[in-house]
């Protein structure tokens, strides 16, 4: 028999089931996690040919988990997707395949280079320009191609103001659009899977997963995640009041000043328009604390591609978006 | 251990409802910085002093611009004790919906009211909805306290004219909490100024309402939603049946009955990815595998062989419909989602909808529009396992087609009514019989020809010794159908009956002739819809009479009474018959005499036997 796991932390227990002042009590952590599996397994049996976008972040990380621990002891029943801008991190994209083929899933990559190179994209050259906006065309051919009826992707409503209103399963159009003013209901736990062919639905299994939950999560499971979460050396300069590294695919300005930090990543996007944060936090502890004490939003502090405008998520969401 | 706490708060701007949960949010460290700074900025641009906490919750594009809210948002914060999920809707008639779909999975209600203005219509309206959707706990915050000089009195009158109306309510559990959200009174902080109120301040009371016995523990309800089948090495055999524990505790060695099949076994372990449980209770997700190999599928659900749901074809359920784009009318059919399975549904009565200000009835309504709510009846073609929505808020719930909702569901059949499977089977009986069952439905105007056709088929099938049986409406009208009148609604139980009763006769070998006008469509779709879900053999027979011939021939001078004005409602003079879209075969004068017309029909149940 299993037992509950018990985590301390600061005295408080992190286990998915517990005797509070009733017998029958789930931590939120276990009622979160099994509004998830019960997300996975009503899109397994209402769709043919679900695909799971899987960058090698925190969140893909976890949904995939999630997704594993829903279907055991069978396999996870679809294949995952990669969105590669060209511009992720080298350490990023070495986690994701070796996590993929650890955990036995079909990896497949579809890349925005070749909408570029074969012209079905227009890549916008000009200074500070990044490629955030050219993965929705390539995001929905590869839907098309893999003819998917459902697309997990793993964004949370506490992330963003238009995403904090978005439904679990969501409709997407035969042009993979949003349309927020004519969303389905969504009562209880019961899910619309309609659609016609053509048309898609993104499920977002983490929907009321908050950043903290993630991180209390992953140390509650004890999951790998890629080494840039964690506090690290790096060169880095400022830029827009963000701490940027320097790689491959993004250097500083002639005004700009090099210098080395100890720093870490919230999130995990492109290496050229996403910031680091000073930080000591080098185990999950350290990382949950620094979480815990915050005031900034993961996105606010280190993604430049969310501060264009008011809209901006909203925009890119009707567009076809994450 | 932390708990989950999910909390539905409605109210508009007015009422201090943003400006409360920005201080729950900020106070807690649910809103950050960087939102905060965000929101003082538009409201610095919109020439406001203050920054607009409602700001906060706008998220779209049309909200920031009209300064209205559209739909819910949802709004996340914790402490040690509890996490939060805020379902944020905004107040306005409009969006009953989004109250709705926020309180459909809520433990509490949160509930603003102005001590300025007491209890209001907006007040009644989510109090009523509240407790449509069974949340078990309502607090009522009365707010603004530091505008009526913190008057106990002004309290206490409005808390009574708040229990006055929820006395007719069903809700178990509600708080009254005075505040001033704008200066923190009570919210976080207890109120110097209040030094009279003896209760929690708001925070308080939402870490420590007690939650432990809103799920139903007593009725074991499991809906099978995914077959896990697994050959690896490490499971070569495994099946089990993945889902959601809807209600009750499950485990290992309880003996269990599948609905709707109706058999048993026990369950031989409950799985996890982390391992096997001793016991399994709502709302964990669980793998069930089970001593038997029975099959089970998606749709069924596992209970126990002393309680179970009920069976039914029938519902009657309080709606509310959500969609902007069309209504809810009788007659018209939809795809009904209920747990794990989906079937389709015919909205047969709307018997009221229901003013959800005053609580009035109208019994006159025939549809209802997007925000409206009402009792409906409808007729399923595959039955459903209900339980009432009040034990049950899995098995009691559904939805409605693609965009619209509803709520609760309550049952015309009776909780022990399940259907009895006999040792013989169909093919048991066709083999020792020789026979084989089928129905015909003669359908058309009066004085058509359906009668005399149908016997003389009867007759056919009878001298050459095959067993039939004519189920004449005028007959049926006599005897079983004799309570039955000739409005829309007593046409339609007239035809259920005689569908079921031929339903009956054909299972037990019986060509069944049922000669109805038969009028409407949906009706007829009924009846073919009965015998699908049997798998018995239907065929649809329109005896196309024009209305002039039929009135000529008169047999039974009904025509004649009718157009005097005598029989109000007679098909084809002031009550329309709706010519079949797709019957199996259509005869008519110019379909030869009696005798080939009875051959064709005998020729069409022979391609059955085929």
């Amino acid at each position: 028999m299993a037992t509950p796991r018990m985590v301390s932390d600061s005295g408080e227990q992190e286990g998915m089931t517990g005797a509070g002042s009733g017998r029958y009590r789930l931590s939120h952590l276990g009622a979160l996690e099994a509004q998830s599996i019960h997300i996975f397994r009503e899109v397994a049996a209402e769709f043919e040919r679900p695909v799971l976008l899987f960058s090698g972040g925190k969140d893909s990380i976890v949904m995939l988990h999630l997704a594993k621990k829903a279907f055991w002891p069978a396999p996870v029943p679809f294949p995952v997707l990669h969105i590669d801008t060209g511009r992720n991190f080298a350490e990023v994209l070495e986690f994701r395949d070796r996590h993929a083929a650890a955990l036995g899933v079909r990896l497949s990559v579809a890349r925005v280079q070749d909408d570029i190179d074969a012209g079905r994209t227009l890549e916008d050259t000009s200074p500070g320009a990044t490629r955030n906006r050219l993965q929705t065309p390539t995001l929905l051919r590869a839907i098309a191609e893999g003819r998917h009826d459902a697309v997990f992707g793993g964004a949370r409503r506490d992330e963003e103001k238009a995403r904090a209103k978005e439904r679990i399963f969501s409709f997407r159009d035969q042009y993979g659009q949003w349309d927020p003013k004519n969303q389905r209901p969504e009562l209880w736990n019961i899910y619309n899977a309609r659609h016609h062919k053509g048309e898609h639905i993104r499920v977002f299994p983490l929907s009321n997963w908050t950043e903290l939950d993630v991180w209390h999560y992953i140390r509650a499971e004890g999951i790998d995640v890629p080494p840039i979460y964690f506090a690290h050396r790096r060169q880095v300069f400022q830029r827009d009041g963000m701490l940027m590294g320097v790689t491959e695919h993004l250097g500083p300005a002639e005004d700009e000043q090099v210098f080395e930090a100890m720093v870490r990543f919230r999130t995990v996007g492109d290496a050229d328009c996403t910031g680091c944060v000073e930080s000591m936090a080098e185990t999950i502890d350290l990382v949950i604390g620094e979480v815990a004490g915050t005031r900034l939003t993961e996105r606010g502090a280190t993604r430049a591609d969310d501060r264009i405008s008011e809209a901006g998520m909203e925009d890119r969401k009707r567009e076809g978006y994450f | 251990m932390t708990e989950l706490l999910r909390l539905a708060t409605a109210g508009s701007v007015d009422d201090g409802k943003s400006t409360l949960i920005g201080r729950l949010l900020y106070d807690a460290k649910g809103i950050f910085e960087d939102q905060l700074e965000a929101i003082r900025r538009s409201s610095e641009q919109r020439g406001n002093p203050e920054t607009d906490l409602a700001l906060l919750t706008d998220g779209l594009r049309a909200e920031r611009e009209q300064g209205i809210t559209i739909d819910v948002a949802y709004r996340y914060f914790a402490t040690p004790k509890r996490k939060f999920i805020i379902a944020d809707t905004p107040g306005h008639t409009e969006y009953t919906r989004n109250m709705v779909t926020g309180a459909s999975n809520a433990h509490v209600s949160l509930i603003l009211i102005d001590a300025r203005k007491g209890v209001i219509e907006q007040t009644r309206r989510h109090a009523f909805l509240s407790s449509m959707l069974g949340v078990p706990h309502m607090v009522l915050c009365v707010n603004k306290m530091d505008l009526v000089d913190w008057d106990q009195a002004r309290y206490e009158q409005i808390k009574s004219d708040f229990m006055e109306f929820a006395a007719r309510l069903n809700v178990h559990d509600i708080t009254f909490i005075p505040i001033s959200a704008l200066r923190g009174d009570n919210v976080v902080q207890r109120s110097e100024n209040m030094w009279w109120y003896d209760g929690s301040p708001l925070l308080n009371h939402l870490e420590s309402v007690y939650i432990g016995s809103d799920e139903n523990f007593i009725d074991p309800r499991f809906p099978v939603q995914y077959v896990i089948r697994s050959q690896t090495p490490e499971n070569p055999d495994f099946r089990g049946y993945a889902g959601t524990v809807a209600s009750g505790v499950l485990r290992p060695g309880d003996e269990l009955l599948v609905m709707p099949s109706g058999t048993t076994s026990r369950i031989a372990s409950i799985a996890t990815a982390d391992g096997e449980v001793a016991e399994a209770f709502p709302p964990m997700a669980v793998v069930i595998t089970l001593e038997d190999d029975i099959a089970v599928s998606r749709g069924d659900i596992l209970c126990r062989p002393n309680n179970r749901p009920s069976v039914a074809h029938d519902l009657e359920a309080t709606v509310c419909w959500m969609d902007d784009r069309s209504s809810l009318s009788e007659g018209k059919s939809y795809f009904l989602k209920h747990s794990t399975r989906t079937v389709r549904a015919s909205a047969q009565t709307l018997q009221y909808r229901l003013d959800v200000n005053g609580l009035h009835r109208d019994e006159g309504a025939t549809e209802l529009q997007l925000n409206e709510i009402g009792r409906v009846s409808f007729h399923c073609t595959e039955p459903l396992l209900v339980d009432d929505y009040t034990t049950n808020r899995t098995t009691g719930s559904f939805t409605v087609g693609a965009g619209v909702i509803r709520v609760i569901a309550t049952t015309h059949a009776s909780p022990n009514v399940m259907r009895h499977g006999g040792r013989l089977t169909r093919a048991d009986r066709a083999a020792a019989l020789g026979v084989q069952g089928a129905t015909i439905l003669f359908t058309g105007l009066s004085g058509a020809g359906k009668s005399t056709l149908a016997a003389g088929v009867e007759e056919a099938f009878v001298r050459s010794g095959r067993p039939a049986f004519l189920l004449d409406g005028d007959n049926l009208r006599h005897g079983l159908n004799g309570d039955l009148g000739f409005s829309d609604r007593d046409r339609t139980e007239n035809v259920r009956r005689a569908g079921e009763v031929a339903r009956m006769f054909a299972e037990a070998g019986t060509l069944a002739l049922i000669a109805l006008i038969c009028p409407f469509e949906e009706d007829r779709r009924l009846i073919r819809a009965l015998h699908d879900e049997a798998n018995l053999p239907y065929a649809e027979v329109f005896v196309n009479t024009t209305l002039e011939e039929c009135e000529r021939r008169d047999p039974k001078g009904l025509y004649a009474r009718a157009r005097a004005g005598q029989l109000p409602g007679f098909t084809g003079i002031d009550s329309t018959y709706e010519m079949p879209n797709n019957p199996d075969l259509t005869l008519g004068a110019d379909s030869g005499s009696l005798p080939e017309q009875v051959a064709r029909v005998v020729e069409l149940l022979e391609m059955f036997a085929r």
